[in-house]
């Protein structure tokens, strides 16, 4: 890989492109770097600036008592229980959103794999839920369907005698758990069901020849094969749940008190409602590390499942 | 499983007779057929239950028990449509979403071709560097945009929500269509070098109507979220550059529970994407897995 300037003007005229000049190097990468540059300004420098903040003591309602605070904006942090209850509300909802809506998609995904009557038709009705606007998805869920008075679950556990609830203020987590499910089970079934149709049907056959019934078939040969296709779900899945906002600011405002804040929606009331941005920026810097600590790992994880599907 | 007790008697000739199965398979056949279709129905009653309300007068939309049967009326779709300023709101969301996609597509595409024809060292760590920015979780970043829009008059202004929707996509679409770029086969572009073919002539002529199914994929994925946007839009947003969304929410807020005017609302604001959605199911499983499943 040892770019040297005298190769410069010929490894245009061949075809081997190794190794290549550093001439050439930068005329391959010069057409990426416009998007690169678009990504590092938009993301990169505000990032940068939240470093910054979040070692200065900073409201917007008081300019002239910013000041150069060090650690303490992440000292405060270490104390404040509603961070807290927001980080383990962001986990609870990740994790509960994406195994949830994962079990129902491949459960789905089982059922569409196979011809009958209306098949086009159902997976465009199961799909609908994931295009829907998610502040239709959310009002929709929060108002027609948990009201306490009017909404239609009340109505359909009243059938069979039980008495209504209001779920969004006694239930809020749950409530917006299942709104998520709702929305996101569409796309985890669409993502196995991709993987589902690439399975070729000799290796299906071949163990129902050997006497394998549909359950050992299921375990030791289809769910080997998506493997790769449910750990891409999570990972996707994973990284819109967890910035999940729309849901929780319009179904329970993160109420009742903070019971359903996550991280995204607590950061965003302490800097435009509280306009705490030394805060809030401190506690944002804490939300990217442990989403690239857990991402981390997750990227490695999948990386070794492309490279060894692409290699098989 | 049905094809599979079909194919069987071929190649088990004499063992096994297999007419004592094909009832029981043909009943679990039919109990899983009726299974997807209770799924199909449980999902969709959401939805339908919000087009059916928004038919309905306000008095019938919060009445409960719920109204089934009612003569269906237009009031609500006439009342959204011909309110002011709902087209100022529909335009602007129109405005950011084909902007920003126009935009994400011409810096996506030779970026894509760079890291995907022409890769040099450490193309894999921008890739990588890409897709982290999609774990940065945005209101990490919002207060410095916020202020920084603040300080250059540029809040409450569509440019700001145009360039944030490009930065928001931008990594997916490169790795979307690093997927669609790298199936092109490599015989066909060394021919074109061979002929002399510049590098702006080769993906003009020879690159991009072999990829333009997958250009098409990467351009659905970035109108869903741009049209769908909430938070920059709630956040950097006011009178002049709100978009559908916003509409959407003080459509609730603003006039307290009129049910089925919001209804109507959310109907209208999430036809284009469920239309596109709906006629695009294919290629929205290529675009949403970003090129890698097949």
């Amino acid at each position: 890989m040892a770019a040297t300037a005298d190769t410069a003007t010929d490894t245009s005229t061949t075809p081997d492109p190794h190794p290549i000049s550093r001439a050439e190097g930068w005329r391959r990468r010069l057409p990426l770097m416009p998007a690169f540059l678009f990504v590092v300004i938009c993301t990169q420098i505000p990032f940068l600036l939240t470093i910054w903040y979040s070692l200065r003591s900073r409201n917007l309602l008081r300019p002239e008592g910013e000041q150069f605070v060090g650690l303490r904006n992440y000292l405060d942090l270490a104390i404040d229980s509603t961070f807290r209850t927001a980080a383990l509300n962001s986990i609870l909802l990740t994790l509960g959103c994406v195994l949830v809506s994962l079990v129902l998609g491949l459960g789905l995904a089982l059922l569409l794999d196979r011809e009958f009557v209306g098949r086009g038709v159902i997976r465009t009705l199961l799909i609908t839920p994931f295009l829907i606007m998610p502040v239709a998805g959310a009002m929709l869920w929060s108002i027609s369907m948990f009201d306490p008075t009017y909404g239609l679950v009340n109505w359909l556990i009243g059938t069979v005698g039980i008495s209504p609830v209001d779920w969004t203020s006694q239930y809020p987590m749950l409530s917006i758990i299942v709104a998520l499910v709702w929305q996101w089970t569409p796309f985890m079934m669409l993502l196995l069901l991709a993987g589902l149709q690439s399975q070729t049907g000799d290796v299906l056959e071949a163990a129902s020849m050997d006497g394998a019934g549909p359950w050992t078939t299921f375990v030791h040969i289809t769910l080997p094969h998506l493997r790769f296709y449910l750990e891409l779900a999570v990972l996707l899945g994973a990284i819109y749940v967890v910035n999940t906002f729309d849901q929780i600011y319009l179904m329970t405002a993160g109420g009742p008190g903070t019971a359903s804040a996550n991280l995204p929606f607590y950061i965003y009331q302490r800097a435009f409602l509280g306009f705490d941005i030394g805060q809030s920026a401190a506690m944002g810097v804490v939300t990217v590390i442990a989403t690239i600590v857990i991402a981390t790992f997750a990227l490695r994880l999948i990386f070794t499942s492309i490279n060894a599907k692409e290699q098989s | 499983m049905s094809t599979a007790a079909v194919a069987a008697p071929a190649r088990m000739p004499a063992s096994a007779p297999p007419r004592p199965r094909r009832p029981k398979g043909q009943a679990t056949g039919r109990l899983l057929t009726v299974l997807a279709w209770a799924a199909g129905l449980l999902f969709f009653a959401p939805v339908a239950w919000m087009v059916l309300t928004s038919f309905k007068q306000e008095s019938q939309a919060a009445s409960s028990p719920p109204t089934f049967f009612f003569t269906p009326t237009l009031e609500q779709y006439t009342s959204i449509i011909g309110s002011s300023g709902a087209g100022s709101y529909l335009l602007n969301s129109v405005i950011a979403t084909v902007a920003s996609t126009a935009l994400v597509l011409v810096l996506a595409v030779p970026a894509a071709y760079a890291v995907s024809i022409r890769p040099v060292k450490r193309t894999q760590d921008v890739l990588f560097f890409f897709i982290s920015t999609k774990m940065l979780p945005i209101v990490a970043v919002i207060m410095p945009i916020y202020v920084i829009a603040g300080q250059i008059r540029m809040l409450d202004n569509i440019l700001t929500l145009i360039v944030l929707y490009t930065a928001m996509n931008l990594p997916i679409a490169v790795w979307m269509m690093r997927s669609f770029f790298l199936e092109v086969p490599g015989e066909v572009l060394e021919a074109a070098s061979i002929d002399g073919a510049s590098l702006l002539r080769t993906m003009r002529t020879v690159l991009l109507p072999m990829v333009a199914p997958g250009v098409a994929a990467t351009a659905l994925i970035c109108v869903i979220f741009a049209w769908n946007e909430f938070f920059f839009a709630l956040n950097l947003t006011a009178a002049n550059a709100a978009t559908v969304p916003i509409f959407l929410m003080s459509t609730m807020t603003s006039e307290g529970l009129f049910l089925a005017r919001l209804s109507a609302a959310s109907v209208l604001a999430s036809l284009p994407v469920v239309i596109a959605g709906w006629v695009a199911q294919k290629q929205l499983v290529r675009g949403l897995s970003m090129g890698a499943v097949k």
